[in-house]
């Protein structure tokens, strides 16, 4: 247990005993290696099931909007701004959340692990000084943890929670250095031929799971416009039109809103990849409107608002 | 019928004789992602193969199909397949989905033409799992990395070629069409028995003895408010799953032309079953959680006899937020009793 996970549990006991929460969100190990699953605690003495590391993936600011009553919830940079974007957007009450936040130093992608092992089996898998270790039935292999941390962590500037009601551990700053991921700053150098063949290509292996919706904090609608029967929008098939309308249209739901947590497309299990666009969409809200989501409770999202000197060059 | 063996170097020219006659289904990575494809060419076929990410259900029941289109009034019947089909390197697992599908679609109720002339126009070639993973437990729930049930041949690696087993007759006349097979030996035969043993003896999983009757009982247990909570209502599971069968069908295009498509459906969406009162019988996570493992362990053994589950481990692999269907038949086991899974 690391020093972070002991605070994490001593915090939560006390939250749960003093009746400051009903329950605690948070992680427990899971039963694959290199797996955590999120977990809800309303006993204190169910505390010690807390862990904090590196495969912490899930963005946990998605239950929220299912949990009723006052929660505690451990949140990593990307969840605490999702938690800020909730507050925000009116879907959570500030009052009845008690943000824990922990500083992440990144978390793993589980694609990147595969790529690199080559379908051998991982059975178990420690991470000791910035290295992990993974053991097979017939082999040893020593990555470098930062080798297979989800490639949006190798450039995250928030790693540590803009709010937060108790801080576990100590901020540990942005990554400085570049702030865009290699393969946005690839896609953002092609022609629009070139992109549309980029994402037609990741989008053809969806298989309409909607795994990346309902992972997304960002995704809460009561009915999502895809579900919609009376119109039906889209046709709900196999037709490769109809799936790349379902993700641009997400895309325009969630622009300015989007982190780029990156929690979609860790949930996919057809490896697309699903953050370059909404990352792209984000940048352009930035650039556009020098707004950034998730960072205070006080900003008004962009595309929530109205002003008259907001740009309009690209209205045509 | 006598054992043949297939050397491997063979394989590549059996492939390609095969697929003057055959469509074939096959292991195949495409675009990073390893599933059942319809097989271009020989080179294409990985081997040696774990379980692919999707299951090879599509062969059988596609995500997507087209019922009939229609035209001016007219209605338009989709034609069958016409070349007969082989699906090749399918696991045993995945061959017992098979007759758990069969039992939906070609029951004695009910024959599904769709899925039935797909059937019967398909031989199924298993590989057996001399090296299952960690996630299978295909033993639990009746099978085993060498089961037999649902394939035409069974293929078991010796090394530097495929013993060769004929399950059936028509798997039988199959290989005899192609000079690559050759006489198996009694030593090679018994090679298959050891490593069917040792692969047998490596899966694990958990006890579903006394399951159905267990959850008969439970349909009001707290154990389903818990149980829900940490899952995200996405269809991974059931997509991924090579026993799950539900289905959408709805019409596509306008008054004078268009198509009935019938698509699949999971029982973790809100759209699932949603009535077209706008009443849903199943409001929130509890009872959609509730109806996929109902629907697995007790209400498909009820209509048909057997448990809709073969011990693949896709879902347990795949699920974003690790819900292990294992860990799930285990918190079962010790539920009923009317207690919290945090209860205990």
């Amino acid at each position: 247990m690391s020093e972070l996970e002991k605070v994490l549990r001593e915090t939560a006991r006390r939250l749960l005993e003093e009746n400051q929460v009903e329950v605690i969100i948070g992680f427990e190990q899971g039963t694959l290696p290199l797996r955590t699953t999120p977990c809800f605690i309303r006993d204190p003495d169910q505390v010690d099931r807390l862990v904090w590391n590196a495969s912490c993936g899930n963005n946990l600011a998605q239950y929220l909007h299912h949990t009723t009553g006052k929660v505690g919830i451990v949140a990593k940079g990307c969840d605490a701004r999702a938690i800020v974007s909730e507050i925000v957007e009116r879907q959570v009450p500030r009052e009845n959340v008690v943000i824990m936040g922990v500083p992440c130093q990144g978390v793993i992608d589980r694609r990147a692990i595969e790529a690199l092992t080559d379908g051998r089996e991982v059975l178990e898998a420690y991470i000791a000084d910035g290295k992990l270790v993974l053991r097979g039935a017939a082999s040893e292999e020593t990555l470098d943890l930062q080798d297979v941390l989800d490639d949006g962590c190798a450039v995250c500037q928030h790693r540590d929670p803009p709010l937060y009601d108790i801080l576990l551990g100590e901020p540990i700053g942005g990554i400085e250095g570049a702030a865009v991921r290699p393969t946005v700053e690839q896609v953002a150098s092609w022609n629009a031929d070139e992109r549309w063949a980029y994402f037609s290509t990741e989008f053809s292996r969806c298989i309409r799971c909607y795994a990346c919706r309902q992972a997304c904090p960002a995704c809460y609608c009561p009915e999502c416009f895809v579900d919609q029967t009376q119109p039906s929008w889209f046709a709900k098939s196999d037709d490769l039109s109809d799936i790349m309308a379902f993700h641009i249209v997400r895309a325009f739901h969630t622009a300015g809103r989007c982190l780029d947590c990156g929690a979609c497309a860790r949930a996919c299990p057809m490896h697309i990849d699903l953050r370059t666009l909404g990352k792209m969409v984000e940048k352009d809200v930035r650039e556009l409107y020098d707004y950034e989501a998730g960072m205070d409770l006080e900003s008004v999202p962009p595309l929530g608002t109205f002003r008259v000197d907001d740009p309009q060059a690209f209205i045509k | 019928m006598d054992n043949r063996t297939i050397e491997k170097s063979a394989i590549a020219g059996f492939l390609d004789e095969l697929l003057e006659t055959y469509q074939v289904f096959a292991p195949v990575e495409r675009e990073g992602i390893l599933g059942f494809e319809l097989l271009r060419g020989s080179d294409e076929i990985v081997l040696n193969a774990h379980n692919t990410r999707q299951a090879p259900k599509e062969v059988f029941f596609p995500r997507s199909e087209t019922l009939f289109t229609f035209q001016e009034g007219k209605i338009i019947s989709t034609p069958p397949a016409e070349k007969e089909r082989v699906v090749l390197g399918i696991r045993p697992c995945d061959a017992r989905s098979t007759i758990v599908l069969d039992k939906v679609f070609d029951g004695d109720d009910y024959q599904d033409p769709y899925y039935v002339d797909r059937r019967q126009n398909t031989l199924l070639i298993g590989f057996a799992c001399g090296d299952p993973l960690s996630t299978c437990f295909c033993t639990a729930v009746g099978g085993g990395p060498f089961s037999v049930d649902g394939l035409d041949l069974l293929w078991t690696d010796l090394g530097d070629r495929y013993l060769v087993e004929a399950i059936t007759e028509r798997g039988e006349a199959l290989i005899t069409d192609y000079p690559q097979f050759g006489q198996a030996t009694a030593q090679e035969t018994n090679r298959k028995a050891v490593t069917a043993a040792q692969a047998t003896e490596k899966v694990s999983g958990p006890s579903v003895e006394g399951i159905t009757e267990k959850l008969d009982g439970m349909y009001d247990d707290p154990f389903w408010d818990e149980l829900h909570q940490k899952c995200l209502g996405c269809a991974a599971c059931s997509y991924l799953c090579p026993t799950c069968h539900c289905f959408d069908i709805v019409d596509e295009g306008t008054v004078t032309s268009g198509r009935r498509v019938r698509n699949w459906d999971s029982c973790q969406f809100a759209l699932f079953t949603h009535h077209a009162s706008g009443h849903n019988p199943r409001t929130s996570g509890k009872e959609r959680m509730r109806q996929r493992v109902m629907h697995k362990f007790s209400y498909f053994v009820e209509n048909f006899g057997e448990i809709a589950c073969v011990g693949c481990g896709r879902c347990v692999r795949e699920c974003p937020v690790n819900m292990d269907i294992r860990a799930v038949i285990e918190a079962i086991g010790q539920a009923g009793d009317g207690s919290r899974i945090s209860d205990r």
